[in-house]
């Protein structure tokens, strides 16, 4: 395919700025995922005895706060990424295609 | 002892009953309710309401597009509600609720490994399936490939996970209707096969949509005004709540140590051989050692959940890639105009999914402090509830608001089923008529009349296929067949996709041969696994020669590795072209250039 848009695109400072940028950003928050994930599932496999442990005096675990910790987080990450993407990179791409019909 | 018992064989089969949960719960024991009238008369206002929309949506359904994607006009917000809609199935709502009321704290952590998949999503693929899509997910994995293969591919992916999850949410709509309404099986299986027809024969995706959409906005209310209520009763204070519930739990083990003394003390009495009474002794010790104060703490953590860690990974894979492999999921990133709605319906999506999963495990402790103190609803005893396990929430909402709350609360159960099964149809049918009619046979020259046609054909073929299976699995246990789904869709779809947009050396044949391995893969070590081998085709216990109760860790690698390895070995000039191709391809996914018009609006 030679379509001349691409070509004016991939030849755009812009848009190799816009791809490291995401990329870096998508794949960090990414890596954050599965470290906070597969790190709760590792202290459930390994270490129940720690999110058994009450708060306080009551019978409220550890677990729980941590747990509904993942859920938060699960969303707090998204909502970041989707913030940034939907101004930043939006405002980005617009330029690139702006650009690319110049 | 019972409650004991209960707490293992629910660690035993937990991964395999959880996963059947992500649609149709394994309903164990049913059994028939007396009809409930009001619960009947809020379903068919429901029913009626969805009706209209139906006829609202079917004058705007004209052409191909409006039918599979509803012309690409759903908003950011309202598709994060269709997308939470669709994972909010009866069965998370009501398994969930019941496993939290069983096992505690385990409940929280089940519910995690089906929202962690979102973000991921978010990251690496919502955007870039926007900008290539317009109605399957074939028309991204096959961007820059030859069409015939990959369509041939892309369709039978679709088209396997869509009958298993299909025949899991038949089965369990006949068992909860029975459970809930007091219907026959029979009935219920045809009302909901009936009824899905109608909304995706006329109102295409615009339907499916609004439905699910209204089905959320219920559910969601539903559960807020429970959980509310729920706390109301203990100051607003988790805490209370929660020491309430162990406090349950504790009289609940006490009985349980209460009645293995007695069994041990009785057996003991009756022993004639040595045998016998070193084996009452020895149940007398153990019963005598029973703690029942230690058993009603240990619902607030986790208990059996995670056994043994590759199971667990291998599960946790599942759900998180499953759910971006589920076609009736990829296809609602099409009905939204751009990129931007596509990340804002995904974060709709996980902050519902993620709020409703908080509030399902208070719900879940409410089942445990209303339901099983209350004669009418369980044996108070033995800490069991009649009528099955599954009704857990459905009796809190009936301490909490009374017989119309609970008869609303069951006809948001059944719509929620309607709502899922409709979207796993229209997915099936654009599969069909896209993929194979529109691309293949009449290799892409169709005119959207005659691609309409063949959409509406499928559907009603697929909504009478429900239903027979739905009636020929009735005795089945179906308890893997949704865990099924999820790991072919991680092995199968989920590479392809991946490897096709973000590889750029990806070609035809690797995506293929690939895929079909992953495919076959998942559904093989499905069938040697314990779940199946065992527990459904009746083989002895430990012949099953696949451990695991899983088989995602291991199939998603052969389909990765396949795609891989078949791409790197295709030296063709087709391949050399493919490659050279990713470039524009590229761009295309990751600026959105030439995407707008995709949806034809």
């Amino acid at each position: 395919m030679t379509d001349p848009i691409v070509a004016k695109i991939e030849a755009n400072p812009k848009y190799h700025e816009l791809r490291r940028k995401r990329n870096a950003f998508g794949w960090t928050l990414t890596i954050f995922m599965m470290v906070v994930y597969y790190g709760y599932i590792a202290l459930i496999a390994f270490n129940k005895p720690f999110l058994a442990q009450p708060l306080g005096t009551g019978v409220t675990t550890l677990g729980v706060p941590l747990g509904m910790g993942v859920i938060v987080f699960t969303i707090v990450i998204t909502a970041i990424y989707v913030r940034r993407a939907n101004s930043e990179f939006d405002a980005l791409t617009k330029d690139i295609l702006k650009d690319s019909s110049k | 002892m019972i409650n004991r018992l209960k707490h293992l064989t629910l660690a035993a089969s937990l991964m395999a009953y959880g996963a059947a949960q992500a649609a149709g719960p394994d309903m164990g024991h049913v059994e028939k309710q007396a009809t409930n009238w009001t619960a009947i008369i809020m379903f068919t206002v429901f029913v009626v309401a969805t009706l209209f929309i139906t006829k609202w949506a079917a004058a705007r359904t004209k052409s191909a597009a409006d039918f599979y994607t509803a012309g690409g006009g759903i908003t950011g917000f309202q598709n994060g509600l269709a997308i939470a809609g669709d994972y909010m199935s009866a069965a998370s709502f009501l398994g969930i609720s019941a496993m939290v009321m069983t096992a505690g704290y385990d409940g929280i952590i089940y519910s995690i490994g089906f929202l962690v998949g979102w973000p991921l999503i978010t990251f690496l693929m919502a955007e870039r399936l926007r900008n290539l899509g317009k109605f399957t997910f074939a028309d991204v994995a096959g961007y820059r490939f030859q069409q015939g293969p990959i369509r041939a591919f892309a369709a039978s992916g679709t088209l396997v996970v869509v009958a298993f999850y299909l025949i899991a949410q038949m089965v369990g709509a006949g068992q909860l209707i029975q459970l809930l309404f007091g219907l026959d099986y029979i009935y219920a299986v045809i009302v909901v096969g009936a009824l899905m027809m109608v909304y995706v024969l006329f109102g295409g995706m615009t339907a499916t949509t609004w439905v699910q959409i209204i089905k959320a906005c219920m559910l969601l209310a539903g559960v807020t005004f429970m959980a509310i209520m729920v706390l109301a009763q203990y100051g607003f204070s988790p805490e209370a709540l929660f020491a309430k519930a162990v406090e349950v739990q504790t009289i609940i083990a006490g009985h349980a140590k209460d009645a293995a003394i007695a069994s041990a003390a009785a057996a003991q009495a009756a022993a004639a051989t040595p045998e016998a009474a070193a084996k009452a002794a020895e149940a007398a010790t153990k019963a005598a050692a029973m703690d029942p104060a230690k058993t009603g703490l240990a619902i607030m953590g986790p208990g059996g959940f995670i056994k043994d860690p590759i199971s667990a990974i291998s599960f946790g894979m599942a759900l998180m890639f499953g759910t971006a492999g589920l076609p009736h999921i990829l296809m609602r990133f099409f009905t939204v105009p751009d990129a931007k709605e596509a990340r804002k319906s995904v974060l709709w999506a996980t902050t519902w999914i993620g709020y409703f999963y908080i509030l399902i495990f208070i719900i879940g402790f409410g089942a445990i402090t209303l339901v099983l103190t209350n004669p009418e609803y369980a044996d108070v005893v033995k800490g069991v509830l009649k009528g099955g396990g599954n009704m857990a929430a459905v009796r809190v909402a009936e301490a909490v608001g009374g017989n119309v709350f609970f008869g609303f609360i069951s006809a948001v159960a059944f719509a929620t089923i309607l709502a899922v099964v409709a979207g796993l149809t229209l997915s099936g049918a654009s599969a069909v008529s896209h993929d194979i009619y529109a691309t293949l046979v009449k290799k892409g020259k169709a005119d959207s009349a005659a691609e309409l046609k063949v959409s509406r054909i499928t559907t009603i073929c697929l909504g009478i296929i429900a239903v027979v299976l739905g009636i020929a699995f009735q005795k089945q246990n179906i308890a893997f067949m949704v865990a099924l789904a999820f790991a072919i869709a991680a092995s199968a779809n989920f590479p392809v996709l991946f490897m096709s947009v973000l590889w750029k050396d990806c070609t035809t044949k690797g995506a293929v041969i690939g895929g079909f391995l992953g495919l076959i893969s998942s559904v093989g070590l499905t069938v040697v696994s314990p779940a199946v081998w065992e527990a459904t085709l009746g083989n002895p216990k430990g012949s099953a020669w696949f451990p695991y109760s899983s088989p995602a860790l291991f199939s998603m690698t052969i389909g990765f590795v396949g795609v891989w390895l078949f791409s790197v070995l295709d030296r063709s000039k087709q391949a050399e072209a493919e490659r050279a191709a990713y470039k524009a391809q590229q761009v295309r996914s990751e600026t959105g250039l030439g995407a707008s018009g995709a949806s034809g609006h």
